[in-house]
């Protein structure tokens, strides 16, 4: 009894300020008036939504395979230093970590835009003669979220590493493995659940980005989020609620599907913040 | 030790390097950027000053809405701390199928993509005049903000000793003076940090807050959005230094805090 009083005001709270507004909105999408399919089925041959779906899963898939690639090998330098360095490694991610999206965004404006850092350095190599268009285009969005959602990679990969029994890494080099052999046949199958924790939270949350997108991305880069942003300001409320239903749904199957992975489910658990 | 196995050491070390570089350089950028003495954006400044801090603590249009986003985060510390710290009492000992959906209820908003809870939160809120009222985000951020309390606290609690609570009761303590007296100060880091990581979510928060804002509760990242949207001065880069540094301070703070929490548990759970 006093487990569920002390619970109740907070459920109470999360009810009536957050699941039941939402609820009600994403019900505007099955009809006004009475329940109808409508909406969804109009959405299978609307080619706006298609393409901006099309274009969310891709940014996804690409941002996902850019933390992993980058973020790997940051989770291996980070559990095999000691001291200072690890600290300081540990810092540099994060600290972007918690600063917020608008600032970092900011930044890579400054970095990217016509006059840019990036392009000041490249006229001044001599390597280009006219600056390169880079901030609003699709690959600023992808450099931009890949910075942003590169700690939400590392910090799952670092856990499993750290869990993986040192003394197997020797066993395998004192049986004769090169210290890639090493890598590849011991340490890289052991860290595959903190990998797929991270691939699963990173692509879940590229999912949802709006912010970043909107400021760094091309005009015609539109994610799910920017489009139902865009028809709650023309108060179309019923395909709004249409697109978050999939937007919500797309998410809450990925992780259903990553959670039944045998030895991944409680990689995920752990590691959420 | 020969070249050859030098070599790979040297490059992976070198990746690393610059991996860590393009995590930490946008953000060294922005705070340059912050010192520069010119009227226009460039990088690296053609020389340093404060100008753009004077620009930022002398426009009363930068000072309103820090003094608001500030304000909105300190109500939801509040409203968020003392409701996610005793949920997160009561949630571990509910029975199993409540347990389950209550977690759901109070953790789904790490995962709810934020502009489905944005639009359905200003769904129901512009029928009650709670768009372009302070309160309508301090209500709204809470929601997202108790994610962070309840994990903090139930981290915490999960990492107490049951003996010391158990040799309260057993040396005679009521249940209430053995959670005031035993309880309670072995999850205040635990507290005090799930209410820092509060603070911050809302000061940061914008997906909401360009909702709910309106005209008449203008918060510092709705300020700076608008301000992004239309032209590029480098206040900015000062607001934003300034962010950085609010920020990191609290985050150094949860830091020391933890460390202190796990030192002193580790010593009374070997008494």
């Amino acid at each position: 009894m006093i487990p569920l009083l002390l619970a109740a005001p907070l459920l109470l709270y999360m009810l009536v300020f957050y699941a039941l507004p939402v609820l009600a909105m994403l019900l505007k999408g099955f009809g006004e008036q009475h329940w109808t399919l409508a909406h969804y089925a109009s959405l299978a041959d609307d080619p706006v939504f298609l393409k901006t779906f099309w274009n969310t899963l891709s940014t996804a898939a690409l941002v996902t395979l850019g933390t992993l690639l980058l973020g790997y090998p940051v989770a291996l330098a980070l559990v095999r230093t000691r001291g200072v360095t690890a600290a300081i490694i540990l810092v540099v991610i994060l600290l972007p970590f918690w600063t917020s999206v608008l600032v970092r965004s900011y930044a890579w404006m400054v970095l990217m835009g016509r006059h840019g850092l990036i392009n000041e350095a490249l006229l001044a190599a001599g390597l280009i003669e006219r600056p390169l268009r880079i901030l609003n285009t699709s690959l600023a969005t992808v450099i931009a979220m890949i910075h942003i959602l590169l700690p939400y990679m590392i910090l799952p990969i670092a856990n499993a590493l750290r869990q993986i029994d040192p003394s197997l890494a020797r066993a395998a080099s004192g049986l004769g493995a090169s210290p890639f052999q090493a890598f590849r046949q011991v340490v890289l199958p052991l860290s595959v659940p903190g990998v797929a924790a991270g691939v699963l939270l990173v692509f879940v949350l590229s999912l949802g980005f709006y912010i970043t997108p909107a400021m760094v991305g091309g005009p015609r880069d539109i994610t799910l989020s920017m489009l139902i942003a865009q028809q709650v300001d023309q108060l179309n409320w019923a395909y709004a609620a249409c697109l978050s239903t999939v937007l919500l749904a797309t998410s809450l199957a990925l992780i259903a599907a990553f959670q039944r992975l045998p030895g991944i489910g409680n990689a995920f658990r752990m590691n959420t913040r | 030790m020969t070249v050859a196995r030098l070599l790979p050491r040297t490059i992976s070390k070198a990746v690393v390097g610059l991996i860590l570089l393009f995590l930490g350089f946008p953000i060294v950028v922005v705070v340059v950027v912050s010192f520069s003495s010119a009227t226009y954006l460039t990088f690296p400044p053609p020389a340093f000053g404060l100008r753009w801090y004077e620009a930022y603590f002398g426009s009363a249009d930068w000072l309103r809405p820090t003094w608001l986003s500030l304000a909105v985060a300190s109500a939801v510390v509040a409203l968020s701390t003392v409701l996610g710290t005793l949920a997160a009492l009561g949630l571990g000992r509910l029975p199993k199928p409540l347990r389950v959906v209550a977690a759901a209820l109070v953790l789904s908003p790490l995962i709810v993509p934020v502009i489905v809870v944005a639009i359905g939160i200003y769904y129901a809120f512009s029928r009650y005049g709670l768009v372009g009222s302070p309160l309508g985000l301090v209500l709204a951020h809470t929601c997202l903000a108790v994610p962070f309390v309840v994990t903090s606290v139930s981290a915490s609690l999960a990492g107490i000793d049951p003996r010391l609570q158990q040799a309260a009761l057993s040396l005679g303590a009521t249940p209430r003076n053995t959670f005031l007296q035993v309880t309670l100060p072995l999850i205040r880091p635990g507290v005090i940090v799930g209410a820092l990581f509060a603070f911050i979510s809302s000061f940061d928060e914008l997906v909401v807050a360009l909702f709910l804002s309106g005209s008449g509760a203008v918060t510092l990242p709705r300020r700076m959005w608008d301000d992004l949207r239309f032209q590029i001065d480098p206040t900015i880069a000062a607001v934003s230094t300034l962010t950085i540094v609010l920020t990191a301070s609290l985050l150094a703070v949860a830091h020391l805090l933890r460390r202190r929490a796990q030192g002193n548990l580790g010593k009374a759970s070997v008494t």
